[in-house]
Parts: C-alpha cells; sequence; structure tokens
C-alpha cells in the first residue's frame, strides 16, 4: 500500500501545465445595451463557433470607468449565449479587484502567447524526424490539423502546412492529404498521402492499416501491397530507400 | 414546430419507401400528425406501399409551382387518420424541386404537423440533396452488403456537409442506421456483413434492424406498410425502431437465426 501511495498511482488528479487556446474580448467601454448586441452579432455571423467557448476579457484598451465595469452583467449577458467568462487580462488594481469580486481568474497582461511555448513538464522525447534544414518555416512550426469527425466516402481533408490528426475513422473512399505527418486514431481505410509537398522524413500512423492506399512524398503503396504487413494493425509506415516500410506500432 | 426526418442511403433497392411508410405510419398511429412526402420525382412508389396511388390529383410539384394548395394535394391515409401522404409528380422533371419550393412546402407543414418524413430517391443528385437539406434527424437504410455500407458513408458526409443545419453551423444532423434485408442464418454462414461489422464501419447509432422476410414484399404488394403487420417479425422490429425514434429503450431482436429452436431442444435434453 505504502509503495503505491508514494509512486502517486492513488491520487485522484495531477496537476499539469497546459495551454489551452481561447477566445479574448478586447473591451473598449461597457454598456450592456450595446455588448449585447454586439456580442448577438457576432455569434450570427458564426452561430456554431461561439458555443460553449471560454472567454478571456481583455482589459489591456479598456477606456471607459471603473464604476462602469459591472463584470456580473457580462458574466450574465454572456451566459445567455452559451459563452463563459473564465478570467480577465491587464488592467489596473480597481480593475483586478472587480474581476476578483466576480470570481475570474486574474491573467497578467501579454501572457496570452499567440504561440504555445513548450510546456515544463512536457515530457515527449522528440525523434529525429525533423523537417529539412532547407525549409524556412522549421524554426516555427505550423499547428497540425485536428480533426475529430469520421472522414465518409468521397470526403478529402487536406492540411496544406503541417500535420493531419484524425481521431476517427478514415473511411473506404475518403482521402487524407497533409504536407507533414498523418495520424489516424481509428481504422485507415481509405487512401492517406502525407508529405504531399515532398518532404520524405514525413510519416503515416494508424491503429488499424486496411488503407486503399498509402503516399508518403509521392511513392506509393495499393492495397493489394499491403496486405502481408500489418494489415489489420497499428503500423507506421515511413519512407527507407524510397521504399514504403510498414512497422508494427508496438516494436517501433 | 415539426421534426424533419430524412429517409435516405445513396443506393436503390435496399427499402427507403418500405421504411418510409412504416416509420410515418408507426409515428401516426402513436398519436403523432404526420406527413410523408415522397421525393423521388419521376419515379413515384410511395403511393403504391401506402394504397392511395388512385386517390393522387395534385402533388408535391403541383404545390410548388403553385398549381394547387397543400391541402388539395395531401391524402389522408384511410387506415391511420393523423397520417398523411404527399405524393411526387411523375411526369416532371426532378428540377421542378427547387429549393425555395421545397422550403415553403415544408414550412407551412410545419405549422401544423409532428412529423415530416422525406421518402429520398437513391443516388446524390439533387432529388436526393433536396429531401435531406432540411433535415433534423437522417434514418440511412443500409443492406448487410459491402456496396450498400459504403454508399451510406457516402451519404452520411454529404449529410454532415450539404444539409441546412451543417450549412448555418447548427447542431448536426441526428443519424440513425436501420439495417434492412438482415438475414441471421447468411450472417452465420459467413455471406453477409453482421450488425456488428456495419455498425463499426458507419460509427453511427443503430435504429433497428429489419429481418429479411417474404412478408416485407407480400405487404408492398398489397400496399400495406409491413409495420401494420403486427405479427410478423419485419412489422415488430419496424414498431421498436419508431420507439427508438422517440427516446425509448429497447433491446434489438431477430439478430440471430430463428431456425435455432431446433439444435436448442436438441441440446437441452
Amino acid at each position: 500500500m505504502t509503495e503505491t501511495a508514494t509512486t502517486g498511482a492513488q491520487q485522484s488528479f495531477q496537476l499539469k501545465g497546459a495551454t489551452v487556446p481561447m477566445t479574448s474580448l478586447e473591451l473598449l467601454y461597457f454598456d450592456s445595451d450595446s455588448f449585447e448586441a454586439t456580442l448577438r452579432d457576432k455569434i450570427r455571423q458564426a452561430p456554431g463557433f461561439f458555443r460553449d467557448v471560454p472567454l478571456v476579457i481583455s482589459l489591456e484598451k479598456y477606456q471607459g470607468a471603473a464604476n462602469e465595469l459591472d463584470f456580473f452583467q457580462m458574466i450574465g449577458i454572456c451566459r445567455r449565449h452559451s459563452i463563459h467568462v473564465v478570467g480577465v487580462r491587464g488592467g489596473d488594481d480597481d480593475h483586478n479587484r472587480l474581476a476578483r469580486n466576480a470570481s475570474l481568474a486574474l491573467i497578467p497582461a501579454g501572457a496570452v502567447r499567440e504561440r504555445p511555448a513548450p510546456e515544463p513538464d512536457d515530457k515527449i522525447v522528440t525523434e529525429d524526424v525533423q523537417t529539412p534544414a532547407s525549409t524556412p518555416q522549421a524554426a516555427s512550426p505550423v499547428a497540425a490539423r485536428i480533426v475529430t469527425q469520421p472522414v465518409r466516402s468521397g470526403q478529402q481533408v487536406y492540411a496544406p502546412e503541417g500535420d493531419l490528426v484524425i481521431l476517427a475513422p478514415v473511411q473506404a473512399g475518403a482521402e487524407v492529404l497533409a504536407a507533414g505527418n498523418i495520424h489516424v486514431y481509428g481504422p485507415l481505410r481509405g487512401r492517406a498521402l502525407a508529405g504531399v509537398h515532398g518532404l520524405e522524413t514525413a510519416r503515416v500512423f494508424c491503429q488499424s492499416l486496411e488503407a486503399e492506399l498509402v503516399s508518403i512524398a509521392g511513392h506509393y503503396k495499393i492495397s493489394e501491397d499491403l496486405q502481408d504487413q500489418g494489415w489489420k494493425s497499428a503500423v507506421q509506415i515511413q519512407l527507407r530507400d524510397n521504399l514504403l516500410v510498414v512497422t508494427p506500432l508496438d516494436k517501433a | 414546430m415539426a421534426k424533419i426526418i430524412v429517409v435516405t442511403s445513396g443506393k436503390g433497392g435496399v427499402g427507403k419507401t418500405t421504411t418510409s411508410a412504416s416509420i410515418s405510419t408507426g409515428l401516426a398511429r402513436r398519436g403523432h400528425k404526420t406527413v410523408v412526402i415522397d421525393f423521388d420525382v419521376g419515379l413515384r412508389n410511395l403511393d403504391l406501399i401506402m394504397n392511395c396511388e388512385r386517390r393522387v390529383v395534385y402533388d408535391f410539384v403541383n404545390v410548388i409551382q403553385g398549381e394547387a394548395t397543400l391541402n388539395q394535394a395531401l391524402i389522408r391515409d384511410k387506415r391511420v387518420d393523423t397520417l398523411y401522404i404527399l405524393p411526387a409528380s411523375q411526369t416532371r422533371e426532378k428540377e421542378a424541386l427547387t429549393q425555395e419550393g421545397v422550403e415553403k412546402v415544408i414550412t407551412e407543414l410545419s405549422k401544423t404537423f409532428d412529423y415530416i418524413v422525406c421518402d429520398s430517391p437513391a443516388g446524390i443528385e439533387h432529388g436526393a440533396l433536396m429531401a435531406l437539406y432540411y433535415a433534423d434527424e437522417a434514418i440511412v437504410v443500409t443492406n448487410p452488403e459491402v456496396s450498400s455500407v459504403r454508399d451510406s458513408d457516402r451519404i452520411l458526409g454529404i449529410l454532415q456537409s450539404k444539409s441546412r443545419r451543417s450549412e448555418l453551423g447548427l447542431e448536426p444532423v441526428r443519424e440513425h442506421l436501420l439495417l434492412t434485408r438482415y438475414n441471421p442464418a447468411r450472417v452465420e454462414r459467413g455471406e453477409m456483413l453482421s450488425v456488428a461489422d456495419v455498425e463499426e464501419i458507419l460509427a453511427i447509432p443503430l435504429l433497428g434492424v429489419i429481418p429479411e422476410s417474404q412478408i416485407v414484399l407480400n405487404a408492398s404488394n398489397q400496399g400495406l406498410p409491413v409495420i401494420l403487420e403486427d405479427e410478423s417479425d419485419a412489422g415488430q422490429a419496424y414498431e421498436d425502431a419508431v420507439a427508438r425514434l422517440l427516446g425509448e429503450e429497447r433491446e434489438h431482436r431477430f439478430l440471430t437465426g430463428q431456425k435455432k429452436g431446433f439444435f436448442s431442444r436438441m441440446f437441452k435434453g
């Protein structure tokens, strides 16, 4: 018992650093009517986009008086439109006191980064699969495109710059393409084309290889030639000496 | 506001019209005011299966083009009095179904009906797109064979990208899988995909499994929605599907061969 307790296996939770994308609302002044009207207008332009999103109210450009800053009203209006105010960024001591009274988190000005930096407890060991030095973007990684819905027959999903991550099946008759790697956390039944701009170090990962075609940087194999290696199991596919090599993921 | 349900499949001949007839009859029989619309302009069948072909005066296209009112075109079912049929036109072009026209008819029907069931034509052309555009829910009719499953997958993709709900960014169309012509004996012999296979491939919730049955064909020929054959396994399976569509929990039946009784009797003693 003591052994498990010291290893922490029985803790009910662990704290981890995380970078979460958030929408920030740059407030210039607060007037409840015009606030709600503007919000409603923004939501109408993209109805699904704002549903249940976390929102940070940025006060860096706030010009109104502190006593007009009614966070309770703001929270109420946002709640009515299914938006959740989680915190306040910037502002002076008065503003922060008001925000604290409304149980909002205080985020120091400038702390919201445009591009997430690696977290200190990030233990992921990077493999030696980097974009070649010739690529000018090697220094600033492009965010992966993430798809959570099944990619159905006849549909095509394309990540023109970075990786493509699919958390659902890629069905027969569907096609997924990426400039970088392709990860399919589900069966890959359709066509997967990684490294479409010629990146030869790109790889394809999938939980079950049932593909019609797999291609890396233009080198491809069709279903018939994929049958004898790792068919219907979790594999990665990479290019070695101009040949596509399929290796099981558990032995990678 | 009415709930709009499209019955679709991509592939032809899998049982869309049979399903539309039975599901709409089932909903109406439970007291919901229901209308079933035949979107298959030029190849109308629904009126045959509903046994009202001799009462068709005006049709869907007449209403769209303002040549008749909805009340003139709607046919009241003789067996279930909360059920109405809006037949397709047999003589017009498919393009007669304009998006504005369809919207006008559906909006007007929404005012007085609880459920609008849209019987889609096969394929992924104009008629099928019109049938699914306004849907809140979709019943994807699939036979347990590879080509039908593939076409269902295609139509699911279209529901996600070309329906009104997807275009406006609303909550997506609720998808239901209805497996028809299921023959447990052939599944056991490995000649047919199993329920589990199809569910695994399509990854949408299962609404029901309709066993392959001579009764379905007989009922169609007599102009009787098979759900009204209360004694038959296919009729009961449709009744279960309607119950599940309305949110009831029901165990799936008719998934195993019925002739098993003989063997189990042999080994019991």
